[in-house]
């Protein structure tokens, strides 16, 4: 089975994120990216499936600042191909970034595609549906459980309060990937310096990009309300117990 | 052939003298010929199955492991040991003898690298060499305690192994009431380029000895810079955790900032930072003079004796010696050297101390295996040396590691010595003293 | 298009989940505003239709392989609702299950979709607000005209608001054939916790802050100390260091106790969620600018370890 991977970069939520001038974008100056943490758990996953039972896992990125480091960090965890599609510019929100992945897969021969349930950053939508309505594909969010068939994945759709629900999904198709069996596989930096040293990215050219259907009106820190009273030491702390008589 | 004789040595008693051993003598097809207590054949008390002692020794820089004869003498040596770790390069031996594999044994992730069983062994098995690249082979393997993992995975995202923003490794400065130069904003020479390192800029108790260092640097009108934002982790931990790569990674980068800002000398704030840049920096093609910063300042003790117009009361201080300033580096001095410029300090030694000096724990990446190490032995070292501080009966342990404040104070704590003894860093001491 | 507004209804196990009600209330009120109707969209489960009452009208699909919720098939019944009813606005919960069909349509019907929604106004256009990077940020976005999709946080708007014992009109379209790509199998229930989260008075939770699963030790300490259970946000349950029973949060359960305490928990909207209907809720943290600190009633700049030790100390003393 030959597993794609879709990996997104998203803004690093450990830096304070700040709004720019125009009120509508963040601030690119503070702006840090990393890896959005449910495709990490997508890529264990589809590393998961080929330790399993064979067939090669392809990582695909936009280009984008740090991507070839993150796509080489794929290639040292295990994954057999990576590849960077270039030349799209700024991609705006999930369904230009899903024709743009969309269209890059038509050059990849793939029987799953994986990606991150959701990204902090999903303005208009979730990637793995989006992705697959335009690939006109069966897909399922919130999966932590996938086991491979003939022709199909057997998976787990979690729902509130920890019930699962079991389909079974003819491929090919898409998952959204809440979590991996096992937590993301760490990749030994000199490990990922000796596979730059040695791989190549693969490239392709960007195309689509729908021009989204939605603007951004302005981009605000939430309201805090009158917020948490702060409290200076345990002290204060016992008495707010106290008062709330748990103590 | 003529048949001849040869008489026993001497031993000085009577009976040894009684015996007499052909030079040449062949029983039953076996040579036995040569001195009358020689075995003439090999005393096989067991087959081991060598494998995996092989595997280890064949890591280039493990090969020492292999030259262990059981003598023991690390085994007094060794901290972990000390502790309840049921532990050291002897039982590690044995253990491989036995069939253990390193790779993929606890026995890899407690060793803190003190090179306390080093100075022991007469047959120079080294654990300082041998860790770090079985650690590095069990990474790759995917073997690593998951505390440790974390610290790996932040170091590479963020610099720091606290995973705190990398921006924000200059936020204490904007706080601080000394005056401080960060070089990336106001570049130009200086004399002193402080390595201010992870826990001082951002750790809270840190913090506060960094504050103090800042404040004492300027009451000494050093002219020092710092790289704010830019400094990265030094990387000696990672590298003696497993993590050679990342160690690299890190070294080039804070190699090019040193050399980015022209300076006279690199001033650190830790131990390890200090082995690195002194000791491994320069295979990286990074050679700068460096100094701890008790060195800097024992230097410049007259200048620093005046302004020391306070008074410590008379309490009682005893030093822990880190691992690698003393035993690895060689310095013992430089630390003493300032308490004892301090007004009213009544220095005391614990029993082991200098080249015997306890380890804290925290070396070889331990900091980042303490829950894993603690459930492996019956006490933390920390807590075991913090015993030996009040048993002496000081008030004050006093420390010049970084890493060494927070894991004593909670050593402090988990042994019921709450309010018995103050952990402060030698900076402190010497802020506090300056009567400001 | 219609000026109404659609509301997908959610269930499971023979009843309505909250947020059918919530979107409900907000949903009437969304309608006011277009001048249309709230129009309910039931997918499965056609016996439930008595209580939604507040609703306008409400319109049914059933049929063989609706029973159970199925990405596919329940994504193609709502596709030809939503072509029979023409509405401006189609609300769906930012749940496990509306996941599966707001980008599924939103795409298929050529609509515009905001994530994440606290709210929704409409006016000449329909504007939404999403609950973005982690509640760090609100981002308010323009739709155009309509129609378009929204996907409602659970807990954006009070459940009692879309509760009413009116008698809509039902009507029912017919269930489309699909390919059969994706079939149910069964559901799985979580097994028998030992604890029940959602009964307790006291809830000491830990989140990513908490570094180590032997550090857990010192939470448990103090909840002990409490007579509380411990509680997780979704990162500790992930890593295993606690089981699934213990998970507040969207994919976890909601939890209304006395008191929650929130050890070295951010306060990802996915978490909050799940708590923020506790009578008081105390952070603990070291990141000043956590969102947990929003919706906290008390809360403490310090590390929690520290915290915990010494009042559990105090606690042991009194």
């Amino acid at each position: 089975m030959n597993t794609v991977v879709l990996l997104k970069r998203v803004p690093d939520l450990v830096e304070d994120l700040e709004v720019d001038s125009s009120g509508t974008a963040l601030d690119s100056e503070h702006l840090k990216l990393t890896l959005n943490e449910f495709d990490d758990h997508a890529l264990e996953q589809a590393l998961l499936l080929k330790e399993g039972g064979g067939g090669e896992v392809t990582a695909v990125a936009l280009d984008s600042e740090d991507v070839d480091k993150m796509l080489f960090t794929a290639l040292a965890k295990g994954a057999d191909r990576a590849l960077k599609i270039t030349g799209t510019g700024a991609v705006n929100g999930t369904s230009e970034l899903a024709e743009v992945f969309a269209q890059a897969l038509g050059s990849v021969n793939y029987d799953l595609v994986l990606t991150g349930v959701q990204a902090s950053d999903d303005i208009d939508g979730q990637l793995a549906p989006t992705v697959a309505a335009k690939l006109s594909v069966p897909c399922i969010e919130v999966i932590t459980g996938v086991e491979a068939g003939d022709g199909s994945v057997t998976v787990h759709k979690e729902y509130a309060g920890g019930v699962l629900a079991e389909f079974e999904m003819t491929l090919p198709g898409v998952l959204g990937i809440q979590a991996a069996a096992q937590s993301p596989r760490y990749a030994p930096v000199s490990k990922v310096r000796q596979i730059q040293d040695s791989a190549t990215l693969d490239e392709v050219a960007g195309a689509g990009g729908d021009n989204g259907k939605f603007s951004i009106v302005v981009m605000t820190p939430p309201e805090t309300g009158e917020g948490a009273q702060m409290l200076e030491s345990v002290e204060e702390l016992i008495a707010v117990l106290d008062s709330k008589g748990v103590i | 052939m003529t048949e001849r004789y040869n008489l026993t040595v001497n031993t000085g008693r009577e009976k040894d003298q009684s015996f007499v051993e052909k030079e040449s003598a062949v029983i039953e097809g076996i040579d036995v010929s040569g001195r009358w207590n020689r075995m003439f054949v090999p005393r096989e008390i067991q087959d081991y199955d060598l494998t995996n002692m092989h595997k280890l020794t064949a890591i280039p820089g493990a090969e020492s492991m292999g030259w262990c004869y059981q003598c023991a003498q690390c085994m007094p040596a060794c901290p972990v040991d000390t502790a309840g770790g049921d532990y050291g390069p002897r039982k590690i031996f044995r253990r491989l003898e036995l069939g253990m594999d390193l790779l993929d044994s606890r026995d890899l992730w407690l060793c803190t690298t003190c090179a306390n069983c080093l100075r022991v062994c007469p047959k120079e098995v080294d654990m300082i060499k041998i860790m770090p690249v079985a650690r590095a082979a069990a990474v790759l393997e995917g073997n690593v305690p998951a505390e440790l993992l974390e610290m790996f995975q932040n170091v590479a995202e963020y610099g720091n192994p606290m995973g705190q923003s990398a921006r924000k490794r200059a936020a204490w400065i904007r706080k601080s009431d000394a005056e401080i130069r960060v070089l990336p904003k106001d570049p130009g020479p200086v004399d002193v380029l402080w390595f201010v390192g992870d826990f001082y800029a951002y750790h809270g108790r840190g913090v506060d000895a960094a504050n103090a260092m800042a404040r004492v640097f300027n009451a000494l009108d050093v002219d020092f810079g710092v790289l704010g934002a830019d400094e990265r982790t030094d990387g000696d931990s990672q590298r003696l955790a497993g993590e050679p790569g990342l160690y690299e990674e890190l070294a080039e980068h804070n190699i090019e900032q040193f050399k980015q800002h022209e300076h006279e000398r690199i001033v650190v704030s830790g131990p390890h930072a200090y082995n690195a840049i002194k000791n491994e920096y320069p295979a990286m093609g990074g050679e700068f003079e460096v100094e701890h910063y008790t060195q800097f300042l024992a230097d410049q003790i007259d200048e620093l004796k005046p302004l020391l117009t306070g008074s410590f009361g008379n309490r009682k201080v005893t030093f822990h010696d880190p691992c690698y300033l003393g035993r690895h580096n060689g310095e013992y001095d430089a630390p003493r050297d300032l308490l004892e410029a301090v007004p009213d300090l009544d220095l005391i030694e614990m029993y082991r101390c200098k080249e015997q000096g306890y380890c804290c724990g925290g070396g070889g990446g331990g900091m980042w295996l303490d829950g894993f190490a603690a459930e492996q032995q019956s006490e933390r070292l920390s807590e075991n040396r913090v015993k030996e501080a009040v048993m002496v009966g000081a008030d004050v342990l006093a420390v010049c590691c970084p890493y060494e404040v927070s894991r004593f104070e909670d050593a402090v704590k988990s042994t019921n010595n709450d309010g018995k003894l103050e952990v402060l860093d030698i900076i402190e001491i010497l802020d506090q003293c300056m009567g400001a | 298009m219609s000026q109404d507004v659609l509301v997908v209804a959610e269930h499971g196990q023979g009843k309505f989940d909250d947020i059918t009600f919530e979107m409900l209330g907000a949903g009437k009120a969304l309608a006011a505003q277009t001048g249309g109707a709230c129009v309910v969209a039931l997918i499965g489960g056609s016996d439930l239709a008595s209580q939604l009452g507040a609703a306008d009208k409400v319109v049914t699909v059933d049929g063989e392989g609706l029973e159970n919720f199925n990405p596919e098939s329940h994504s193609a019944a709502l596709a030809a609702i939503v072509e029979s009813t023409s509405p401006r606005v189609v609300m769906i919960g930012y749940t496990s299950m509306g996941m599966d069909l707001a980008s599924a349509l939103s795409v298929k019907a050529d609509m515009a979709l905001a994530a994440s929604c606290l709210e929704v106004q409409a006016g000449d256009t329909v504007t939404a607000v999403s609950q973005l990077y982690g509640g760090k940020l609100n981002v308010k976005t323009d739709l155009g005209a309509g129609p378009c999709v929204v996907s409602m946080l659970a807990g954006s708007s009070p459940a009692d608001a879309g509760k009413g014992d009116g008698a809509p009109a039902t009507e029912t379209v017919a269930a489309p054939a699909t390919d059969g790509k994706v079939r149910f199998v069964r559901l799985i229930e979580p097994e028998a916790g030992d604890v029940d989260i959602t009964a307790q008075d006291i809830l000491v939770a830990i989140g990513r802050g908490i570094g180590t699963k032997d550090d857990i030790e010192v939470a448990e300490e103090l909840a002990e100390e409490l007579d509380a259970a411990i509680a997780a946000s979704r990162p500790i349950v992930d890593s295993g260091w606690l089981p699934k029973n213990r998970q507040v949060g969207k994919s976890g359960v909601k939890v209304t106790p006395k008191v929650y305490i929130a050890l070295g928990i951010s306060g990802a909207p996915e978490h909050i969620e799940g708590m923020k209907g506790a009578a008081t809720i105390i952070a603990i943290n070291t990141d000043k600018n956590a969102p947990i600190f929003n919706v906290a009633h008390y809360g403490m700049v310090e590390d929690l370890f520290d915290v915990c030790e010494e009042l559990t100390e105090e606690l042991q003393d009194r």
